[in-house]
């Protein structure tokens, strides 16, 4: 084998069917066997799995590949493992490329699998024409800046800047309000036990604190970001002070806030019609009225009455606070003494009567379907019914909360979209009219308060945020994470993570593990100490450089110099690889690493061939 | 196949447009198959010389997409595109090649519905252009 032959190795993923059931990958397959210098083309069902992995290491050897191709996602998410292993089997990482099939061919074109085909086979003729032009590089290491910022103090902020803190490194920890806290401070319990937010939150924040390893910067935020991995400038605002800082990372955290129903189940027009989150600080701030029913009201302005989304967590923080109620209903209606109000976690006694009552009823056939319509109530004095699409009760904890809320005679009332509760307020009354699934029948009530479910929603700001940072948001303005699977706390950019309901409706579990999955992801090039910017650097070639500057000029990172002889010449480290150098110079002296002239050319020459038959 | 269809090159730069079209992919926006995305690192790379060699080559459109100004991964790289991009659109004017076959388009990360808009719109206005009459001027 000379050094010049080339040996292509394709690999085309089916993704299941996200690529497969779009586009002939077969039909594709058998195609880029024609193509020149391709040796061996094979499919996988998954090729990022460890079966397919394992095809592209053993063919690499098998096959003597020293180039490969692989068509399948993105090299957004998955261009680093492929690399990897193209690595594990001896071929230098640059020797590989990426065809994007599937984000921007079968999951684009879904209704014209002819059509998404042929671009899948144009796609591969373009990977194919690079893949023969690409060479081996090696890679510049470049110092890391040993320190962090977190940006949001809620518990996802505040348990990854711990985390870091911990493992040794220096945390700045940016809050935009007057405490930290986040979202939780509005709580006032939190699920499963019904512990007291504000003590569960207290001892996190004592821990930020007291942590020698955090600075706090408090009505603050970070207005300007500049850089890579492992060196960001950075800017703190506090109150219009502003902090020039060197950082390694960062860490998103911006959090949450409810989603406002306006002109949706009478909002607005009763005090005692209310968010969840306005409930929950009645409750907390121990200012329920007395009543004798109350009604919850799920997916309010969510799952397509406005928002499009699920927000997973409202059904179990009703299901909390109906049993909280039905429980607890004296406390929390502010009808003990004050001495009581500081343990609202200990549940009170369950109204005996009720509970006799209700084992009366149902015996021990358990599970009785059919009878919530009975008079019984969760107690002698109040009746709670849910509104309901369906209950998502996750999980095995959540479930037995459901199955308890059932039991103390919760009552769950379905509706479908088509027939929505309506809700009226007469003199100061609240009615709602609605219709029984079950019953088949239009039923009314008056509950003395409604509580509507919304949705929790992106931040205002986050869109500034994404614009700043350079890292995207999705349709509903949450924070866009690299790989919803397999990156679930990176972005595509090295260097940024993200964690806690800034990137979609999260509860405080979530909320915390994301928060540590974040740090330990952020604190890897920071215990590294290094990091390796991709070898994407320009060179010159200074037999043709006339010394004209012009390269120096459009150069965004003061990259180049003129050294000794007149002739400009490149600082690796400092080189990013952008490329406006070599399309400026005018003598075309510059050449890029991995997008050289020759191989973008080869690229628009396969991309626009006519193909036969 | 003897039907016409326009034939479109895209360079789209790889921390904006690239993801804003994987955005488009990941939320199943569709749109026309007719481009085919050539992925470089940042719009001020290209060479009017790219360009010019595409339309040769046969394309019908070209579609250069990048970061929003002032938000350029390399700082300032899409305004040297600017410049680039309109430079090579009177030099495709000189060549009798209409200048709206050349589009510059700026599409965030964020912003798959604008890159599946922007090629809905660029595929129409080429289909109204018809067929590029650079194509097999030279072989």
């Amino acid at each position: 084998m000379s050094d010049d032959e080339k040996r292509i190795g394709v690999f085309i993923c089916h993704c299941g069917s996200n690529i497969a059931g779009f586009v002939d990958v077969p039909a594709v397959t058998e195609y880029v066997k024609t193509l020149p210098d391709v040796v061996f083309a094979t499919r996988n069902l998954y090729t990022c799995a460890d079966d397919g992995l394992t095809s592209i290491r053993e063919s690499i050897k098998e096959h003597k590949l020293n180039r490969v191709v692989v068509a399948a996602c993105t090299p957004r998410t998955h261009a680093p493992l492929f690399q990897g292993v193209c690595q594990e089997a001896g071929l230098n990482k640059y020797l590989f490329t990426f065809v994007n099939i599937r984000d921007q061919c079968s999951w684009v074109h879904m209704k014209e699998k002819e059509k998404a085909t042929e671009k899948a086979k144009d796609l591969l003729r373009m990977g194919v024409a690079r893949a023969r032009l690409l060479q081996p590089q090696e890679e510049a290491r470049v110092g890391v800046t040993s320190a962090a910022v977190v940006i949001g103090g809620g518990v996802a902020g505040m348990s990854a800047a711990l985390s870091i803190a911990d493992q040794g490194f220096p945390v700045r920890l940016v809050e935009k309000e007057s405490e930290l806290g986040g979202f939780v401070r509005q709580l006032s319990s939190i699920y499963q036990d019904r512990k007291d937010a504000g003590s569960v939150l207290k001892s996190i924040i004592d821990r930020v604190k007291g942590n020698p390893n955090i600075e706090l910067f408090l009505n603050s935020e970070v207005t300007a970001a500049e850089g890579f991995v492992g060196n960001y400038d950075i800017v703190i605002d506090t109150k219009g002070k502003e902090r020039k800082d060197k950082v390694g990372v960062i860490v998103l955290a911006t959090g949450t806030k409810e989603y406002i129903p306006k002109g949706l189940y009478g909002y607005g027009q009763s005090p005692n019609i209310v968010t969840l989150t306005e409930f929950e600080g009645l409750v907390k701030a121990r200012k329920l009225p007395k009543m004798s029913s109350i009604a919850f009201i799920q997916c309010v302005g969510a799952r397509g009455q406005d928002k499009t989304y699920c927000s997973r967590i409202c059904c179990n923080v009703s299901l909390k606070n109906a049993m909280n109620l039905a429980e607890n209903y004296k406390n929390v209606l502010g009808l003990e003494e004050a001495g009581a109000a500081t343990e609202a976690a200990t549940p009170m006694e369950a109204p005996a009567e009720g509970g006799e009552r209700r084992r009366g009823r149902r015996g021990r056939r358990g599970g009785a379907e059919g009878s919530e319509e009975e008079t019984t109530l969760a107690g002698p004095k109040l009746e709670i019914v849910i509104f309901n699409r369906d209950i998502m009760a996750y999980g095995i904890e959540h479930e037995l909360t459901y199955n308890k809320a059932r039991e103390k005679r919760v009552r769950l009332v379905r509706y479908t979209p088509k027939n929505l509760p309506q809700v009226s307020v007469e003199d100061g009354k609240l009615v709602i009219d609605y219709y029984h699934e079950t019953l088949q029948m239009q039923r009314k009530m008056s509950p003395d308060m409604i509580v509507l479910a919304t949705p929790l929603t992106a931040q205002a700001d986050a869109k500034d945020i994404s614009m700043m940072l350079k890292v995207p948001v999705g349709q509903d303005g949450f924070f866009l994470e690299a790989h919803v699977k397999l990156r679930p706390v990176d972005f595509a950019t090295d260097g940024i993570y993200v964690c806690g309901t800034c990137k979609g409706p999260a509860d405080i579990t979530e909320a915390v593990s994301q928060g540590i999955a974040a740090a330990s992801r952020a604190c890897i090039p920071l215990a590294r100490g290094y990091v390796q910017p991709e070898a994407l650097s320009a060179y010159v070639d200074s037999d043709v450089c006339s010394g004209c500057g012009t390269c120096i000029e459009v150069c965004p990172f003061s990259a180049i110099r003129k050294n000794e002889q007149g002739k400009a010449e490149v600082t690796i480290a400092a080189c990013k690889g952008c490329g406006n150098c070599g399309a400026t110079c005018p003598e075309n002296a510059i050449f890029m690493n991995c997008y050289s002239d020759e191989q973008l050319l080869a690229e628009a020459k396969a991309a626009l061939q006519e193909v036969k038959g | 196949m003897s039907e016409w269809d326009p034939k479109i090159v895209a360079f789209c730069c790889n921390w904006c447009s690239y993801a804003g079209a994987d955005l488009a992919g990941v939320s199943r926006m569709q749109y026309p198959p007719n481009a085919r995305v050539i992925r470089v690192m940042c719009t001020g790379r290209l060479e009017p010389e790219f360009i010019l060699r595409a339309f040769e080559l046969g394309a019908d459109g070209v579609l250069v997409a990048g970061c929003h100004i002032g938000d350029c991964h390399y700082v300032s790289g899409n305004e040297r595109a600017v410049e680039k991009i309109a430079m090579t659109a009177e030099l495709l004017d000189v060549l009798g090649i209409d200048k709206r076959r050349l589009r510059l388009e700026w599409i965030s990360a964020s912003e798959g519905r604008i890159f599946a808009d922007t090629m809905k719109d660029f595929v129409d206005k080429i289909k109204e252009l018809g067929p590029s009459p650079a194509k097999g001027a030279v072989k």
